[in-house]
């Protein structure tokens, strides 16, 4: 089995385990403040985290290309409250277009 | 149906089937990331939680370790957890096989349209006609976003690789606004997990920076007494 495989069956085995536990494991033991406290903000992190390497990385190096262009305007569809998809439309033409103008 | 019933089964098709067209995105990302479409559906229909699926891909995408990649998943799954606590006195799962169908749903979604509801009833059928309509649509999509993305040319593929980062935006975007609990600190601990990602990279194996990231969270510092999110 690949490596891929591998990851994508113990990730969602994880992932489903992670849903049962709420479920099944006594409120007290998730309700410590400072767990609330890192649940609530760790997403926040991950995710801005994953925004710059998907936007900005390329292997170990920094790279601006059209992505950074696609993050701009995703950003600004955002801020004017764009559903979704549209962000997500406008972002790759926003790539496209950098791609077809610098080739 | 009475009223309050119809209301709660619109609002909850209405939002399964929005949030599952997403799954377009996320298979489309799965093909540019190198997965075929089958692995793309597994992570659909086992995993089922979207940032972490996006995680996941992200950093195999980014010729990331599968341990890394898995890490990442499983530290952005940890929220589900918690929703699943706030969930058992509303939807009260009885039995071993309701509750292992019932913790498959347990998703941002789904939490949002139980805890939403004015009763128990409502919030029992918001959670279940949500989540299995938004189950099916994410399915059913990234099967259609995984087989066209491979289907892409150059240009095309430029425009998917935009994407993808733009997805994780709109993921975060949320986080950062006045519906939530303290945006300020959520935006100062999203500013400093992307710092601390693009200042690690090029140090570290690919994924290894976004999971370091979570040291952030020290921006949010200690709990308030009294407060539980």
């Amino acid at each position: 089995m690949s490596a891929t495989w591998i990851a994508v069956l113990a990730a969602s085995l994880g992932c489903y385990l992670l849903k049962l536990a709420g479920l099944s494991v006594p409120a007290t033991w998730v309700e410590q403040p400072w767990v609330a406290r890192v649940v609530d903000f760790v997403p926040a992190a991950l995710l801005a985290a994953l925004v710059a390497v998907q936007g900005l990385t390329s292997g170990n190096e920094i790279v601006v290309d059209g992505r950074l262009a696609g993050l701009a305007v995703a950003a600004l569809a955002l801020a004017l409250r764009a559903p979704f998809i549209v962000v997500l439309v406008l972002a790759g033409a926003a790539g496209a277009l950098v791609h077809a103008l610098t080739g | 149906m009475p009223p309050d019933r119809a209301e709660t089964v619109r609002d909850a098709v209405g939002l399964g089937l929005a949030v599952g067209l997403y799954g377009v995105a996320f298979g489309a990302a799965a093909d540019a990331a190198g997965l075929d479409v089958w692995q793309a559906l597994v992570l659909s229909a086992v995993m089922f939680t979207g940032a972490s699926q996006f995680a996941i891909i992200g950093v195999l995408g980014a010729g990331g370790s599968a341990a890394a990649a898995v890490g990442s998943a499983l530290l952005l799954g940890v929220r589900n957890t918690v929703y699943g606590v706030r969930l058992v006195p509303l939807l009260r799962p009885r039995g071993a096989v309701t509750r292992a169908g019932t913790a498959h749903l347990v998703i941002d979604e789904t939490t949002a349209l139980a805890l939403a509801a004015p009763d128990r009833r409502l919030a029992r059928l918001g959670f279940l006609v949500g989540g299995v309509v938004l189950y099916l649509t994410w399915n059913a999509t990234t099967v259609v976003g995984a087989l066209g993305a491979a289907a892409l040319g150059g240009t095309a593929r430029a425009a998917l690789d935009a994407v993808v980062p733009a997805a994780f935006l709109a993921l975060l975007w949320p986080r950062l606004g006045k519906g939530n609990a303290q945006p300020a600190v959520q935006r100062r601990v999203a500013i400093g997990g992307a710092v601390v990602a693009l200042a690690l990279t090029p140090f570290v194996p690919a994924g290894v920076q976004v999971i370091a990231a979570v040291v952030a969270v020290v921006l949010a510092g200690r709990p308030r007494r009294g407060v539980t999110a």
